[in-house]
């Protein structure tokens, strides 16, 4: 194993403007530079993203999937929240 | 809270299995599911760029312009298939570093194709058309393989390994309508490559060990025998058209199955070649570990580099 291993990288791809930058996978690389011009020859190749973000893996912060139930699980009773919850009488349109 | 049993955590496991719903990298899962992602999946990365090896032995002497770039293009893929394959196994928590030294110390195993020799360009073309095609038959169905970041990574693969047997089949064509020697030339590669291509999916059913538990959990969708077949089924009439003879004198079509049977698989030469004793197992493990070993001042001095430029910044922040 190397002393010293190059960190890893999410990487992000915005494939055209007007879109999100979506992530797409990861890298190892020794600096935020050059995990930019890895990923443009790793994952744009075809023509795949005008637009790379790479952000360091160790300050993803995520939410604990163990937990995920009880987490989302207000939203489950708030049915409210969306159109369909409401009754609009016939002949009634543009709503 | 209470304390969730193994027994609950494992039939929620399989629960979500059976209903499709994708295995993600912080979910729970048995750490058998994750040894035995771990060794597929890091295989299938060292075969990805054990197999640069043959092919970029002829890049060099591509025979035009054309064919240089779009082997190096190929040749190139593969390097990336490899990273998103090693990326994968890095989300079930293996090092890249300690997966690549089993490669070189002899302990991990990658594709017994890549040990077979690449004697003439005419076996570019038999491996694009017949290496690349056995793997796209083994990968589409991996594209729904119950782990997320596998599934993820094949189906860039796939996507980007279709055009791999395509120019392949061209190579194979072009020689096949060309001159006497040139036939000869696409008819020996196909005679030598057709064996070790069906060899690739692995052992019969009867005999592989890790398929019934893989099928269970969804990494894995068809057997071995399954794909094989398929292969043979879809290969055979594309020989036929560009007028080349698969080279097995048993070959026939049978009307009741609708498929096409072989002859009887050599598995003692699969079992030689995958235990270490192929033309070229020693050869690609030294090719591999020399490049690791040249490319380490380069790697060193990236890393040097970049502890330098943080300090700088953090003085001049």
């Amino acid at each position: 194993m190397s002393e010293k291993e190059w960190p890893l990288w999410e990487v992000f791809i915005r494939s055209k403007q007007g879109l999100n930058h979506k992530h797409v996978g990861s890298l190892r690389a020794p600096d935020a530079q050059l995990a930019v011009d890895n990923a443009r020859d790793v994952y744009t190749r075809r023509s795949e993203g005008i637009s790379i973000w790479v952000v360091a893996s160790n300050n993803v912060f995520a939410s604990d999937a163990a937990e995920a139930d009880a987490f989302y699980d207000p939203a489950n009773s708030k049915v409210y929240r969306h159109p369909t919850f409401y009754d609009v009488p016939d002949g009634i349109s543009h709503m | 809270m209470e304390p969730i049993s193994f027994a609950l955590l494992e039939s929620n496991f399989q629960s979500k299995i059976d209903r499709d719903i994708k295995i993600e990298p912080k979910d729970w899962m048995p750490d058998d599911y994750r040894q035995t992602l771990i060794r597929q999946i890091s295989q299938h990365a060292h075969s990805e760029i054990v197999g640069m090896l043959p092919e970029g032995n002829w890049i060099t002497r591509a025979p035009n312009l054309r064919r240089k770039a779009v082997l190096l293009a190929k040749v190139q893929d593969e390097a990336g298939h490899g990273l998103y394959l090693y990326s994968a196994t890095e989300t079930l928590g293996a090092d890249r570093e300690e997966l690549i030294d089993d490669l070189h110390e002899g302990r991990a195993k990658y594709s017994s194709i890549f040990n077979y020799p690449t004697l003439s360009w005419a076996d570019m073309g038999a491996i694009g058309w017949l290496v690349d095609g056995a793997a796209i038959m083994n990968q589409v169905p991996l594209c729904r393989c119950s782990y997320g970041p596998y599934a993820r990574a094949m189906v860039r693969v796939c996507k980007e390994e279709s055009f791999h047997q395509r120019q392949g089949f061209e190579i194979m064509m072009s020689l096949a309508n060309g001159s006497p020697e040139q036939k000869e030339m696409a008819q020996d590669a196909l005679n030598r490559f057709w064996w070790p291509a069906l060899m690739m999916f692995g052992p019969n059913d009867a005999t592989s060990k890790h398929t019934a538990q893989s099928m269970k959990w969804k990494i894995k969708r068809h057997t071995n025998d399954e794909l094989r077949q398929q292969f043979v089924d879809v290969t055979v009439p594309q020989a036929e058209l560009i007028g080349l003879t698969i080279p097995d004198e048993n070959l026939k079509w049978d009307k009741k199955t609708n498929h096409y049977i072989t002859s009887p698989i050599n598995w003692d030469e699969f079992w030689q070649v995958v235990n270490g004793n192929g033309p070229c197992n020693k050869e690609r493990i030294d090719a591999r570990k020399k490049a690791k070993e040249n490319g380490k001042w380069v790697r060193d001095a990236a890393m040097a580099h970049a502890v330098k430029r943080s300090a700088i910044n953090l003085l001049t922040a």
